[in-house]
């Protein structure tokens, strides 16, 4: 690891300021993904802000009737909140798919939204990587890609997100507020993380000097009828091949309302509003829910190792809108699938 | 040229800074570089070896101590970023010579081989049951899925923990509360 100096501001202007007195500076919270980046050299940070004494610790009604989230909440408390767990089952269970009880016990809420992809040679610092080394090419495309994209790619980079946490956040169409040296702003969560086109190095459209302060739940009720469905090698602790969070309103045994957001298939979580159009108005069963799978998939394309991924994406759409429709949300401790 | 053969920059900015921890009851008024990991912090600088280095990137649970009552990988932990905290060791878990309930009951069901990440996984148990989510085998596994075992004594290890919870538990997450 790098030698850096470290700063430990108490409010937001503060720990803005500070991050702009240095052009490699970081926020650090959690530290559980930039630390490891900095055990590899593939983050070299000369200073690092320490956020974790901003008061951004609270969970609180939104002005709206939703749920605001301080950026410093710990992903477990997010997890486990009395409210989150009774109004947004599905982004508790997204998070308690994710990572081991002690890394969500260190992790914040804005920091999992800027985790970086797990891809194999963005931490080979011995091998090309346009994300990390922009201009030097992808490893990943004509390499060992099993774990890699198939939606939303470009010659550039075939990364993926590594969040669950994002993925139940898309789909519940979270809102993420930011704070930088001209103030706050406010982003949509389909609008935060990119897809990597020519620049791959640039995982969101936050600013250098912005700072997520906290991210906001909308006034919406997907509580009865949502699953959260993650496929991996290992039935803990690893990350997702592929996933899929699914909310929808049913009524009268026809689809009112649909939500669908996948991860481990894209550079970001994949929501696809054209999909969720498709369902509006169908039966809540599955013979709706194959051509809505179908089409989510109309463009995906494999890299040779990854090609399996298409299809058990397809499968998994299909299983967790029905797990959704008959209200038996994926339980995440017996990990059978139903 | 890859990234690790650069110079790294700023490399003087050498900033050892003052920080106070409460390590197993007792308070320590410390002096630590900002990039020392609390897990070297107790290892090299306090002679706690207790707490193992496994992988050193928050993949196998060894490291793992209670920060304020909560299970953490102190190998992904700054010290200076815990100033004011208080940290449990494995070494901090016993009273005197009496070992902890988790202890005895590893002993008891022969929850290790080799005993390498077996620090790592008593604190990682005694954490989960201060938090006092799993109440069957099938959840004691998924919460303690963040401590491998390559003897893979997952089985005696659940064991054991499945007989605190029924005779301590609730002890324990009182006391935590």
């Amino acid at each position: 690891m790098n030698r850096f100096s470290y700063a430990r501001p108490t409010d937001v202007a503060e720990a803005v300021r500070e991050v702009g007195s240095d052009p490699s500076a970081r926020f650090i919270a959690g530290g559980t993904n930039l630390i490891d980046l900095m055990k590899y050299n593939v983050e070299r940070p000369t200073r690092l802000v320490d956020i974790t004494r901003l008061p951004l610790t609270t969970i609180d009604k939104a002005d709206g009737g939703g749920l605001r989230i301080g950026a410093l909440v710990p992903n477990s408390d997010l997890a486990y909140d009395d409210q989150v767990q009774a109004r947004y089952p599905l982004l508790s269970d997204a998070i308690l798919a994710g990572a081991s009880p002690q890394l969500r016990n260190m992790a914040s809420t804005g920091g999992n939204l800027l985790q970086r992809t797990r891809c194999l040679y963005f931490y080979d610092t011995a091998t090309p990587c346009n994300k990390r080394e922009p201009g030097s090419g992808c490893s990943a495309i004509e390499g060992v890609n099993r774990i890699h994209a198939i939606l939303g790619t470009s010659s550039k980079c075939i990364a993926t997100h590594p969040s669950d946490m994002c993925v139940g956040l898309a789909a519940l169409n979270a809102k993420v507020h930011v704070a930088g040296p001209s103030g706050e702003r406010v982003i949509a969560m389909a609008d935060f993380h990119r897809l990597p086109g020519d620049q791959p190095e640039r995982d969101t459209n936050l600013g250098p000097q912005e700072l997520i302060v906290a991210v906001e739940l909308p006034d919406e009720d997907f509580s009865k009828n949502y699953s959260y469905l993650k496929l991996r090698d290992r039935l803990s602790y690893a990350f997702a091949l592929v996933s899929v969070a699914a909310a929808l309103k049913i009524d009268g045994g026809k689809i009112a309302e649909a939500r669908m957001a996948l991860g481990g298939v894209a550079h970001k979580p994949w929501r696809d509003t054209t999909a969720e159009d498709m369902l509006r108005g169908k039966p809540a069963e599955e013979a709706s829910f194959k051509p809505v799978a179908d089409h989510i998939l109309r463009d995906a394309r494999g890299f040779g190792h990854n090609d399996f991924k298409i299809d058990l994406a397809r499968r998994a759409i299909v299983r967790a809108l029905s797990q959704a429709a008959a209200g038996t949300p994926q339980t995440q401790t017996d990990k059978r699938i139903k | 040229m890859n990234s690790i053969l650069k110079p790294g920059p700023n490399t003087g900015a050498a900033q050892a800074i003052p920080i106070t921890l409460t390590i197993n009851g007792e308070v320590r008024h410390l002096t630590v570089e900002p990039w020392t990991s609390l897990l070297d912090l107790l290892r090299d600088e306090l002679d706690l070896t207790g707490t193992k280095k496994g992988c050193d990137h928050g993949q196998c649970g060894a490291c793992t101590v209670l920060i304020d009552d909560r299970r953490v990988n102190s190998c992904l932990t700054l010290a200076v970023m815990k100033d004011g905290a208080s940290i449990t060791t494995v070494e901090g878990l016993s009273q005197g010579d009496e070992l902890h309930p988790m202890q005895d009951a590893f002993i008891e069901h022969d929850a290790f081989q080799c005993g390498y990440c077996t620090p790592g996984q008593i604190c990682s148990a005694v954490g989960l049951i201060k938090e006092g989510r799993a109440h069957s085998a099938e959840e004691i596994r998924e919460m303690m899925s963040g401590n491998l075992c390559r003897c893979g004594c997952y089985v005696n290890i659940v064991t054991a923990i499945e007989q605190v919870i029924e005779s301590d538990g609730a002890r324990i997450k009182e006391a935590a509360e």
